[in-house]
């Protein structure tokens, strides 16, 4: 990020927090209002005139406390607090919500949200660091189907009689509609792919780029049908295309290959953000609009990261086929010798080093190794060994996957370092362990007429001994020889990396 | 097969083709070993000793050179020792056929095998036979160790009670094996080490031994890709020249090791420039036996000239070295053997289809197969491909995308001011609100650490179940349908909500420092 746009994210962030004072007042004031006629009788609040206005107050806060949660996540040591925060504003807006005039059938309201929350957090308490990626995906699916309901909702009963607004709102229902299906189902697909019940690699199916601009069109035709039809309504415009986008979305995912996932989670985050946006559009709320608005561009920013740590533009990653399209010139052929170590080996190279680079990827997760990992980080710190840990971007399957699985492993965030914190440092490196990972420290990446050429790699080679703990020769996602393996200062530990790692310490 | 070692007849030769630990290996690959009486005795090693190791000792030269495999150091110095050997035979030494070719031809006349160990190819896999590389590396520390013992000071520099030590200045030029060896050994020696190699690849190697590299201002680049180095134009000479005319006064050790095979040496240090150094300094010339490197040298001699410079002359350092030679150049040997006998069933075939056995064969069966066709192995830096064309193709497009950004930016004020047209003022409110929200929003998400994006994704899954408001409105509908839906919005955006601020409060509860 450049120095302008962190100085302007400075800015928001202050205006941000000069309007909360303001907000937080107002809140105060009308929580205070709340508190004092509460026990008089909430029918009194319900039938002031000012009750609508007090709701608007409650959302102003509630969109600013949202706001302050995500700035808050800027750094380690605000995070936790912003939880709070954003908790906070939660339950400003839902508690406020409840009391407003217009909500009726509470006790429904009331039994829906003790099971969805007992069942939410019951999980969020279960779930594994590594299944994380699953997790948002299948959060991300209902978001999109809370919006597809609350759509449906929005067709089935409005009052709305000047047909210019009819129009609009039919419109982003449609809109709302299309985007939160797309998200459900793509959402499902990727999750699936993630925990292994749907086939990761990409589905290639013939003139699939014609098949989606076919279904886009017909989206589009349907759409002018739907909002032409006016106070008739058309309903078979809308299951048509309700229809359309489950294939639809079904596809965008089928066809993105394994390792794009990160990016796939990202844009699908990006799509329940965008489809909320439209539900407070088709609603008029501007508390669903702003929050809406946060997540989407959230998710946008997060997509465009990813595929900048891949070199690749966000167009060929969601076209999809990447690894299945590209059939390496260099693939198959050997490049030269590599040399084999041992675990005992590749202890004492440890204990005798002064600084090592751990260099971690999705196999480390796969083996589940970031505990022996901490294990031995431990052990070499106790030795006066600096260890740091150098994360790509694009490792794991979700963005910033590693940190939390290094964190859950108990290692200090200290020193967890992004590439280009750490990319000049190698240099000065005695021992780099790439653990699991392979496409991110190619250096064929800095060669051209590679497939991964212009991608920014962790510069692992440059230090004095690099060992690579993999399960066999074969390449990486994708599809590239890795000219590292068969560098002079590169040795291969061959097996499990957990198993490896595990060996490693008790060889020390 | 049996494996005779004989007694090496050439003047001065005081290595030996096995040592009794490699005797051992030999019979582990199934072959018997006949040793000449007294072959490794220059080298230390008795009969007794190899007798111990397994191997049967004989006074009969003819015995032994009868063999089925004949392992020498040398070639055969004479058409006597060349008359022992009988057909069939295998013969592994070092041969030099680009300057032998008249014993090569005499020994094609035997109808023998013939292996050359000056002739492994350079490449990664049989580094484990490369008998030169052996040698080289003994010729550099040696080389070190006899200019130390002509040289009149300490290497190290020192601070004593009487006086102050000033380090020796050590240059090395040519850094292959053996100039790696002598940085090493110099280096380990307390001196200061310089060395210079027209090949830029072995900068690092260098100063990964904690040596000085010196270059020439020159641009020209040197590797032949055979992994020697090429010979030079005549502009890069003269500045050469001009370099190493100054290193070369200011150094108190010269070790010269710039040696191409089959050519004479280059000639790097002239007359003048010896006569430049400080008396007492030492040069040490590892190229005298090829023509040297330095002028005034002389092969196998140490000479004084009258500015006081001793210059080393002495052939083959690895002679003065016996044992290890000896123990290296064994262990070349019988790894070469672990190739020629995949089976070690003690039985050697030559497979022409492996490169590094149809390169080191240089007779087989009685013809000459020398040279092998080349390979191509070292890792020269690739030419740097020309900047100026990508920038020139590069241009344009710039100017392209910012006239698509105006055309964008443009065509969205033509839409929104024509939508502002059209709808009522209310939805132009959200509408801001939205657009708003989407500035705010992209400048929060980029300030967020990286390392927290997992956090970031499940905060803002928590938020979006914001959407339950909309459900709750529509939770009092008349139509049964609406409800059930709400109702189902209401359970799932929780799940979204609960699930998503618990599991990023104990995700964060996790980082810490």
């Amino acid at each position: 990020m450049s120095q302008e746009s962190i100085e302007a994210a400075q800015h928001a962030i202050n205006a941000a927090q000069v309007a909360v004072d303001a907000a937080t007042q107002a809140a105060q004031l009308a929580q205070i209002a709340v508190a004092e006629q509460a026990p008089v009788a909430v029918d009194v609040v319900q039938e002031v005139a000012g009750g609508k206005s007090i709701l608007e107050a409650a959302y102003i806060a509630a969109a600013v406390l949202f706001v302050l949660a995500l700035a808050a996540l800027s750094k380690q040591e605000t995070a936790q607090k912003g939880i709070y925060v954003g908790i906070l504003g939660m339950i400003v807006a839902v508690v406020a919500t409840l009391f407003s005039s217009d909500v009726t059938n509470i006790g429904y309201i009331i039994a829906a949200m003790l099971a969805g929350g007992a069942f939410g957090v019951r999980w969020a308490n279960k779930v594994g660091m590594t299944e994380m990626p699953e997790m948002v995906a299948i959060l991300n699916s209902f978001g999109g189907l809370a919006a597809v309901f609350i759509g449906y909702n929005s067709y089935i009963e409005y009052n709305i009689t000047d047909p210019v607004m009819l129009s609009i709102h039919l419109t982003l229902i449609f809109l709302g509609v299309f985007i939160g299906i797309v998200t459900f189902v793509g959402s499902l697909i990727a999750w699936g792919k993630l925990n292994g019940r749907v086939k990761s690699s990409a589905l290639m199916l013939p003139h699939r780029h014609k098949m989606n601009l076919v279904a886009l069109l017909a989206t589009i035709y349907l759409m002018f049908s739907f909002v032409g039809a006016g106070f008739e309504g058309n309903t078979t415009a809308l299951v048509l295309m309700s229809l359309i986008a489950i294939v639809f979305g079904a596809h965008l995912v089928l066809s993105i290959g394994g390792a794009d996932m990160p990016v796939v989670v990202s844009m699908l985050n990006s799509y329940s953000g965008w489809a909320g946006a439209a539900t407070g559009l088709i609603l008029g709320n501007d508390l669903l609009i702003v929050t809406g608005a946060l997540v989407g561009s959230s998710g946008a920013i997060l997509s465009y990261v990813m595929c900048k740590a891949m070199n690749r533009s966000f167009i060929s990653v969601i076209a999809g086929g990447f690894g299945n399209d590209v059939v390496a010139p260099t693939g198959d052929e050997e490049q030269g010798v590599h040399v084999e170590t041992s675990a005992a080996e590749v202890a004492e190279m440890l204990m005798g080093s002064k600084r090592v680079i751990i260099t971690p990827g999705y196999g480390m997760a796969v083996a589940q190794a970031q505990y022996p990992v901490f294990a031995i980080t431990k052990k070499l710190r106790d030795a006066g060994v600096d260890v740091r840990f150098g994360i790509h971007p694009v490792a794991g399957r979700l963005p910033g996957h590693m940190n939390v699985l290094l964190a859950e492993a108990k290692v200090p965030y200290d020193i967890v370092l992004e590439m280009d914190e750490i990319n000049d440092d190698f240099n000065d490196t005695d021992t780099v362990l790439v653990i699991g990972a392979n496409d991110t420290v190619n250096p064929a990446a800095k060669e051209e007429n590679s497939p991964i050429s212009g991608m920014p790699v962790l510069e692992v080679w440059n230090a004095t001994n690099v060992v690579v703990f993999k399960r066999s020769m074969a390449t990486g996602y994708a599809g590239v020889q890795n000219p590292l393996f068969f560098k002079e200062n590169t040795t291969m530990l061959f097996g499990d990396a957990k198993e490896s790692v595990e060996e490693i310490f008790k060889a020390m | 097969m049996q494996i005779g070692i004989p007694r090496e007849s050439l003047k001065g030769e005081t290595r030996v083709a096995a040592t009794p630990a490699t005797v051992e290996q030999l019979q582990k690959l199934g072959f018997s070993v006949l040793v000449e009486s007294n072959a490794g005795k220059l080298a230390n090693f008795s009969d007794a000793t190899f007798e111990a190791a397994g191997a049967t000792i004989s006074e009969d030269t003819k015995q032994v050179w009868a063999s089925d495999i004949v392992l020498k150091v040398n070639a055969p110095a004479n058409d006597k020792e060349i008359k022992l050997l009988q057909k069939g035979t295998s013969l592994i030494s070092f041969i030099w056929p680009a300057q032998n070719e008249a014993l090569l031809e005499k020994l094609a006349k035997r109808e023998i095998n013939v292996l050359a160990m000056d002739s492994v190819p350079r490449i990664s896999r049989s580094q484990s036979l490369d008998a030169l590389s052996s040698m080289a590396n003994i010729a550099g520390y040696r080389a070190v160790i006899e200019s130390a013992n002509e040289f009149g000071r300490f290497f190290t520099g020192q601070i004593t009670a009487a006086g102050k030590v000033a380090p020796a200045k050590v240059l090395i030029i040519g850094a292959g094996v053996a100039g790696l060896a002598a940085v090493g050994a110099a280096g380990s020696l307390g001196a200061i080490v310089r060395a210079y190699d027209t090949r830029p690849e072995v900068k690092e190697q260098i100063t990964s031994l904690g040596a000085e590299f010196l270059t020439v201002d020159f641009d020209e680049s040197a590797g032949s890709g055979d992994g020697y180095a090429k010979v030079m134009s005549d502009d890069y000479k003269v500045q050469e020249q001009k370099m190493l005319a100054e290193q070369v006064a200011d150094a108190d050790i010269i070790i010269t090791t710039a040696l191409i095979p089959g050519r004479p040496a280059p000639r790097l240090i002239s007359q003048e420039m010896v006569d430049a150094m400080k008396a007492g300094s030492v040069i040490v010339d590892l190229a005298a036996v090829n023509g040297g490197n330095v002028e005034p040298s002389v092969v196998d001699k140490v000479i004084t000239t009258d500015g006081g410079v001793k210059v080393i002359g002495y052939n083959e350092m690895a002679r003065r070295l016996p044992a290890q030679a000896s123990q290296l150049y064994g262990t070349n040997l019988v790894n070469l053997l672990k190739l020629l006998t995949p089976e070690k069933d003690g039985e050697m075939t030559i497979n022409f289809d492996d490169v590094v056995q149809r390169g080191v064969t240089v007779i087989k069966d009685g013809e000459i197969t020398w040279p092998a066709p080349p390979i191509q192995v070292s890792a020269a830096p690739q030419a740097a491909k020309q900047e100026e064309v990508k920038e020139a193709l590069v241009k344009p497009e710039k100017k392209k995308t910012g006239i698509y950004k105006a055309l964008l930016a443009g065509g969205g004020i033509w839409a929104y001011s024509a939508l502002a047209n059209y709808v009522p003022a209310e939805f132009l409110n959200h509408l801001m609100v939205f657009a708003l929200a989407c500035v705010i929003g992209y400048y929060l998400i980029w300030d967020v650490a990286a390392s927290l994006h997992t956090p970031l994704m499940s905060v803002t899954n928590a938020i979006s179940g914001i959407v339950i408001l909309g459900a709750f409105f529509q939770m009092g509908a008349e139509s049964g349908l609406v409800t059930l839906l709400a109702f189902l919005g209401t359970f799932i955006a929780t799940v979204n909500i609960a699930g998503g601020f618990a599991v990023t409060e104990r995700m964060l509860k996790m980082f810490r420092k």
